[in-house]
């Protein structure tokens, strides 16, 4: 009796691994450095408090300008809108663990769609000056609780070229708060150790909307569409993208295997997703959305960007995912690319099919389980329990209020 | 184009103007400054009046002869010299670090900097090919991948059918078969039942093929009539499903006969029968009469403007909500009395009125228990051993049932054809010549004057000669005295053009020889 027992339960055993197997066949479990937690519900783990701003702050520069909505720093916006419904928040904000802003200072966009970064610095102090003399949460703890959508070019800097942001550096008044910011570079001064990377707004519906059927055969090897030289700003070129995309043009133009170009095809979208490579060298900025759309559409990621820290890097092995190529090692793409062993690529591509990576990379509207809204607050859920040291004495002052450019200190 | 590069800077100027405005706003408002600011406007607009005459920007030029001397303070090169490096630009050389406020605030720690880098191009900026293999052996393996994982879902296996017996034109034609079947994707088990018993003629043909064959005998003659070969072939198609129902095999029944031409795509789209399904056939009703095809077609165009256009096609007839109505049957009226009756007759073979080929079944069908079967399918095993089924449909006693596959027959997706050499042709076996050829006949035609023609044989008389071919026989049993080997009958008129052999007295035994042997 107990042997027909045994033998059942060995063969239940078996037969339940094999069917685990053979669903492991097309995708496989992605787990980073913090474990597998892409899929945790960060519901339960923290609450959040979201402060109530004049709509000055928020929705006044949203209504009037729209297209705030649709570029790539539009997080901000939807982080808000999900935390004012997320099951996280708390209107009790004494027993909040972290604290929101709803503040939207990438809204001032040029005539052309470009965020002017000018009034960020005043907007934000201000927003500043507001909490801590409304409620008492800021000056408990200097901001050490608090957690700001800073989405811009090189983040709390508050700048788009690199120099002039890297000369103001983070804002004085938020040393303490965490940033989440879509910007990530090692030993850089704009990235703070404790800030949360995040990828950079992409627009869900569009890129569902251009999915072609997965049995259509890979045969591009390497895409990219986008500029090579930014005559505009960088007329003799070398200082846009550090060269490194320039050096990509000027060695593999020739090249039949590299489809690169500088066109707008409108089928974007569906070449992305017959390539096995797509890259994603860096801009002005390290980080861009073809990253995003890269791991949508199972496109494995090569990245040319010294030092760059990308989203969600404890949650997401981006190692295994992503090929990296180093700047220096551009003109040998081609040898890089053809000397990884298949087994590895067919691997990078199983854990990109993987559904979880896919939604971690997204802002769907409404919010789904597993999104990135999701990993953002599974991320400041994993630096709970805060450190006792965060609370201040009474009468104890870190922050520096009148540190920064002159312009910074006007009201706004 | 100096003129459209001055443009872009002028554009370029506005642009980072529009910009930075605002801190040149913000650093005016300083009292005590605004001097030194309006000092500072006056430069910049000066620098960019020279830089809109001279094309580049002049301001980071004087900068660099300026702090020259302090660049060498600045942090080392991005780029090692070491590198094989080709510069686009004498500028980008000199430029490297021409921002002298960047310099001072990055941090120490950081080994990437900001500022101008040379652009790295390597000597041969072009394809290596060893590495463009390698990049197609990738692409290649990527795509097997996909097509394991996304591909059929789940594919069945194909079970064809293919009656045939043993005749001279049986190399052609299944020949033909095999090389189709041993192109298609899918698991497939192939079915040859042979006329006459199993024989190692046939074997020997489908043993190359490499799939997975089941070599049926049945043990009669093939009768020399269509009509009767029809016939005799329904009954070796039914002994196939026979087998199936016996061995339980699994997938889907194709009928395979083995003078058609099926095209890749009839494979792919079986796939998607569930029961009981047909497709569209193209009929070709080859006569092999030339003269024949000339009159019959004259005779067809006058039918033609009378009635609707027959297409050669035999196969389901839907109406627009593509529901099955009815069928297309091949016409032929035009043939009537023309139609070949011996399997050697020069003359068009016409097909049955619904031919075999047309149709695929789920081999559950023919099992004694299988779940969901339909009502509508009679039950096979209780069919008589030698009970001739008039069509296919006589296995279901709903034809209105029946899936019409291939976008309701709008594709034809194979082709039926019969055609067969004369019933007493002769062919080596296995298609080896051996013995090597020991009798030749002098071609009646062909001119050889040196050597006398020995006399014709009975085997002569009875060629026609009416089709102007000059073909010989080569009978085994007969010896005779060879004079010279002929060329192949179509070449006739060429025979006479071409050199004769010389030696050809001393030809008796020809083994080193290789022509072709003339047959029918």
């Amino acid at each position: 009796m107990k042997n027909r027992y045994c033998l059942s339960a060995i063969l239940l055993f078996l037969f339940l691994s094999a069917s685990s197997a053979e669903h492991n066949v097309r995708t496989e479990r992605i787990s980073g450095s913090a474990g597998d937690v892409l899929e945790d519900n960060p519901v339960g783990k923290l609450k959040v408090y979201v402060y109530e701003l004049p709509s000055k702050y928020n929705k006044k520069l949203l209504q009037k300008d729209p297209r705030c909505l649709t570029h790539m720093f539009a997080a901000e916006i939807f982080m808000h809108r999900f935390l004012l419904s997320s099951a996280v928040r708390t209107r009790n904000p004494d027993e909040a663990d972290w604290f929101y802003t709803p503040i939207y200072p990438t809204c001032d966009l040029t005539p052309t769609g470009l965020p002017l970064p000018f009034k960020s610095p005043r907007m934000m102090r201000s927003a500043i000056q507001l909490i801590s003399s409304n409620w008492p949460y800021w000056n408990r703890t200097e901001g050490a609780d608090h957690f700001f959508v800073v989405p811009h070019d090189f983040g709390a800097c508050f700048h788009y070229q690199e120099e002039k942001a890297i000369e103001r550096g983070i804002l004085p008044l938020l040393k303490r708060a965490t940033l989440v910011q879509t910007f990530g570079q090692r030993n850089h001064v704009c990235l703070d150790e404790d800030s949360i990377t995040i990828p950079p707004f992409a627009p869900p519906q569009k890129m569902q909307a251009h999915l072609i059927p997965p049995d259509i055969p890979r045969s591009i090897f390497v895409y990219f569409r986008g500029l090579f030289y930014d005559v505009n700003n960088d007329p003799e070129g070398g200082y846009y993208a550090r060269g490194a995309r320039a050096a990509v043009w000027e060695n593999f133009k020739n090249n039949p295997l590299f489809d690169i170009s500088t066109d707008h095809p409108t089928t974007y979208y569906e070449d992305m997703q017959r390539s096995i490579f797509c890259l994603c060298p860096l801009g002005w900025a390290p980080w861009s959305p073809r990253l995003v759309e890269a791991v949508v559409f199972g496109c494995i990621p090569v990245i040319i960007a010294d030092d760059i820290v990308l989203p969600f890097a404890d949650a997401i092995p981006w190692e295994e995912i992503g090929v990296f190529v180093g700047e220096k090692d551009v003109p040998e793409l081609d040898t890089i690319l053809t000397s990884i062993p298949t087994e590895v690529i067919l691997r990078k591509q199983r854990l990109l099919a993987n559904p979880s990576m896919k939604r971690a990379m997204l802002f769907p509207q409404p919010a789904q389980p597993g999104d990135a809204f999701h990993q953002i607050l599974n991320g400041l859920a994993r630096k709970l329990p805060h450190n006792k040291s965060i609370y201040l004495k009474a009468d104890e002052k870190v922050l520096n209020w009148t540190a920064g450019p002159v312009g910074d200190l006007k009201p706004w | 184009m100096k003129l459209s590069a001055l443009h872009q800077s002028y554009l370029n100027r506005r642009s980072n103007s529009f910009r930075s405005s605002p801190t040149l706003d913000s650093s005016v408002d300083s009292s005590g400054k605004s001097l030194i600011a309006v000092f500072w406007l006056i430069l910049h607009c000066l620098c960019c009046l020279i830089s809109l005459v001279l094309g580049f920007r002049f301001s980071r030029l004087v900068f660099f002869f300026l702090f020259s001397t302090s660049s060498t303070n600045l942090y080392s090169a991005p780029f090692r010299p070491d590198l094989p490096i080709k510069h686009l630009d004498v500028h980008t050389i000199v430029g490297r670090n021409l921002d002298p406020f960047g310099a001072n605030v990055t941090k120490s720690s950081s080994r990437v900097v900001v500022g101008r880098h040379g652009i790295r191009i390597r000597p041969w900026p072009h394809p290596n090919p060893i590495e463009v293999m390698k990049a197609h052996q990738i692409i290649e393996r990527v795509q097997k991948e996909q097509k394991t994982i996304f591909g059929m879902k789940s594919s069945k296996t194909i079970i064809a059918v293919t009656p045939t017996y043993v005749r001279t034109f049986q190399a052609l034609h299944l020949s033909g078969v095999m090389h189709s079947l041993m192109l298609v994707p899918y698991d497939l088990i192939w079915i040859v039942v042979e006329a006459g018993g199993v024989s190692n003629e046939t074997s020997l043909i489908i043993a190359k093929s490499g799939l997975k064959t089941i070599h049926v005998g049945f043990n009669q003659r093939m009768p020399n009539t269509w009509e009767d070969r029809s016939k005799f072939e329904v009954l070796m198609r039914l002994q196939a499903l026979r087998v199936v129902k016996e061995e339980k095999l699994d997938g889907v029944v194709m009928f395979a006969d083995d003078s058609n031409m099926h095209s890749m795509e009839l494979f792919d789209e079986i796939q998607n029968v569930s029961w009981f399904g047909t497709v569209s056939i193209g009929i070709l009703a080859h006569s092999g009469n030339a003269e024949e095809m000339v009159m019959s077609m004259d005779r067809r165009k006058e039918i033609d403007e009378e009635e609707s256009s027959s297409l050669p096609v035999q196969g389901p007839a839907c109406n627009a909500t593509n529901k099955l109505i009815g069928w297309h049957i091949f016409n032929t009226l035009p043939y009537a009395g023309k139609s070949a009756v011996y399997i050697d007759d020069v003359a068009a073979v016409l097909p049955q009125k619904l031919e075999w080929s047309g149709f695929v079944l789920n081999s559950r069908l023919l099992w004694e228990e299988a779940e969901n079967k339909p009502e509508w399918v009679k039950d096979f095993g209780s069919l008589n051993e030698n009970e001739v089924l008039e069509s296919p449909l006589s296995l279901l006693k709903d034809p209105s049932m029946v899936e019409p596959l291939g976008t309701c027959g709008k594709q034809v997706l194979l082709w039926w054809l019969r055609v067969e050499a004369r019933a007493d042709s002769k062919f080596p076996p296995g298609w080896m010549i051996d013995p090597p050829l020991e009798i030749t006949v002098e071609a009646k035609r062909t001119p050889w004057p040196e050597v006398p023609p020995e006399p014709p044989t009975k085997k002569k008389d009875q060629m026609s000669l009416s089709q102007g071919n000059t073909d010989m026989v080569i009978p085994k049993q007969q010896q005779q005295h060879s004079t010279k080997i002929r060329k192949p009958k179509r070449k006739s008129k060429r025979n006479k053009h071409e050199p004769k052999p010389t030696d050809t007295t001393t030809i008796q035994v020809s083994s080193s020889l290789s022509k072709h042997q003339e047959r029918n």
